[in-house]
């Protein structure tokens, strides 16, 4: 479905269930599209189930827009979309209370023990849904029920730079100092936006956290 | 070649030119001058096209020294700059000396103005653009500051130009935004689209290049949240406590929130210089009449050329 949005931009909707065969489709429609060079697309934003094209309507209105998206779009249900075999990062965490002030709270509130959360949160593959909110911010998903947790009713004011966290079935990694209302549940020292390559993720990708020693996070140049 | 010495930069300086292009998908905004009118006229009075990058200066207060004999022009809010204490007007070309003081007061009406040189600000261009997000904390990329040497292509005489009175904006009137209704439109209530259409809102403090969040009677029952999407420029947010925020050149590129349309991009450059407390109210329109709006906005700057008296132009 591809709907007029504002004077330069359409959205496509390309289904409604999020999962990680629809995201291979959403990466696979934007290589495609940028494949193609079209002096008139400005920018791509793809989330979780749409992919939102901004165009330059001095080159093209909405009508023409939707026709290439639509001729696209059926070229991609001709031929099974196997996806990027997108990277796997590993991530590593250093999971405590000195740097995951929600990690206690979490962990009393689910009846689990702090190394029960951490092992459930490190022990699954994720799938990088959508990259958004600030540069190279991530959104992960799916996180294990048993460690599900609504965002914060009041958020912080700053959350420092490599905070690992958790909203709903969502988690991410905080590239850069923010407010921000996700629970905390420890500090990784990866570089997650960097000016030479830019978001370390990409749609598609996956990404599994590694518990590391306070020593480890601190010798990767990690922060307390 | 340097070109101005920052003294004192007044709350928010930013390089901008028509921003980032293509990177959103990295989470990058697309930043750029907020208010393209003033920002294009600004420009247009050195035949600099719309890439070139100029000072976006929010309320005033700037001060800068001449490194060197230049021609500037500041358009926008300011309605007055100061030459070693002596008046011009905006929205014209001004000759400096090495060694003149430029200051640019605080702004009565209006929130940003432009300050062009000949060939455009030459900053450091990060992804084919030299726009500056200052959220993004993007190492070397931030705000202006006081000391900071503005750099430009060698200074060359500049004609002596005036932009035309009937193009000038003063700021000064209530805001009309029209709005292009979006998919999400038919899941507002009918009493809330009456609210959102009725009302005269107040742009509240929480206004910057990110977004206003208006202030007036709360709808009562937004939609709840969808799944997280793009967000197109002018988008207008409506989230639970039913007070609208139109996202604006510095917003972040997903959300969630529910949106009723999109503010066309021509009342976006009207929106941004209100000033907390100021009026705004909403109207339809559609998204025809707005890209004909767009094109014809942006050929005339494309096309028109200045007479030889520097005090009007014709569309060639």
């Amino acid at each position: 479905m591809i709907e007029c949005v504002s004077e330069n931009s359409a959205l496509v909707t390309l289904g409604r269930q999020i999962s990680p065969r629809l995201t291979a489709r959403i990466a696979a429609l934007c290589d495609w599209l940028e494949q193609q060079s079209f002096q008139w697309l400005i920018d791509l934003v793809p989330s979780y189930t749409t992919v939102l094209v901004v165009y330059d309507p001095m080159q093209l209105d909405f009508r023409g827009v939707k026709q290439c998206l639509n001729n696209g779009l059926s070229l991609l249900q001709q031929t099974t979309v196997q996806g990027r075999p997108g990277t796997v990062h590993e991530i590593p965490v250093y999971y405590a209370p000195e740097t995951g002030p929600d990690l206690g709270e979490l962990a009393t509130q689910k009846g689990l023990s702090e190394s029960r959360v951490i092992e459930l949160h490190s022990q699954r593959e994720y799938q990088v849904y959508a990259i958004g909110f600030m540069p190279g911010f991530g959104f992960l998903g799916t996180v294990d029920p048993q460690i599900q947790a609504p965002r914060k009713a009041t958020p912080r004011a700053l959350v420092p730079a490599g905070s690992v966290a958790i909203a709903n079935e969502q988690t991410a990694i905080y590239p850069k100092a923010s407010p921000g209302g996700w629970q905390l549940i420890g500090r990784s020292p990866a570089v997650m936006f960097d000016r030479q390559n830019l978001s370390r993720f990409r749609i598609g990708d996956r990404v599994r956290f590694v518990p590391v020693s306070r020593a480890d996070y601190l010798g990767l140049g990690g922060r307390l | 070649m340097n070109l101005l010495r920052v003294i004192t930069p007044g709350p928010l300086t930013t390089v901008q030119d028509s921003g980032r292009k293509g990177y959103q998908k990295h989470g990058l905004a697309q930043g750029g001058a907020a208010d393209r009118h003033a920002f294009l006229w600004a420009n247009k009075l050195f035949d600099n096209g719309p890439d070139q990058a100029c000072l976006e200066l929010a309320f005033g207060g700037f001060e800068a020294e001449a490194l060197c004999e230049l021609t500037i022009a500041v358009t926008g809010a300011a309605q007055e700059i100061l030459v070693n204490g002596t008046r011009h007007p905006g929205w014209r070309t001004v000759q400096l000396k090495t060694g003149d003081r430029l200051k640019i007061p605080g702004f009565r009406y209006g929130r940003i103005s432009y300050l062009a040189i000949s060939g455009g600000v030459l900053s450091e261009s990060f992804l084919g653009s030299r726009s500056i997000v200052v959220r993004e904390q993007i190492e070397g990329l931030g705000a202006v500051a006081a000391g900071d040497v503005i750099k430009g292509a060698q200074a060359t005489a500049a004609p002596t130009r005036t932009v035309p009175e009937q193009f000038r904006r003063y700021y000064q009137s209530p805001v009309l935004c029209r709005v292009i209704p979006g998919y999400q439109y038919k899941d507002f209530s009918s009493a809330d689209l009456n609210g959102l259409f009725r009302q005269k809102y107040r742009v509240s403090q929480r206004s910057d290049r990110m977004g206003f969040q208006l202030a007036g009677a709360p709808l009562t029952s937004p939609p709840p949240g969808i799944t997280s999407e793009g967000i197109a420029m002018g988008a207008i947010q409506v989230p639970g406590d039913g007070n609208p925020i139109v996202l604006l050149n510095d917003r972040q590129t997903i959300g969630g929130y529910p949106k009723v349309g999109v503010v066309c991009s021509q009342d976006c450059n009207r929106l941004i210089q209100a000033l907390p407390g100021n009026e705004v109210r909403f109207t339809l329109t559609n998204v025809e009449t707005a890209q004909a709006e767009w094109q014809v906005f942006e050929r005339f700057f494309q096309m028109s050329r200045w007479c030889a008296s520097g005090d009007r132009l014709s569309w060639a």
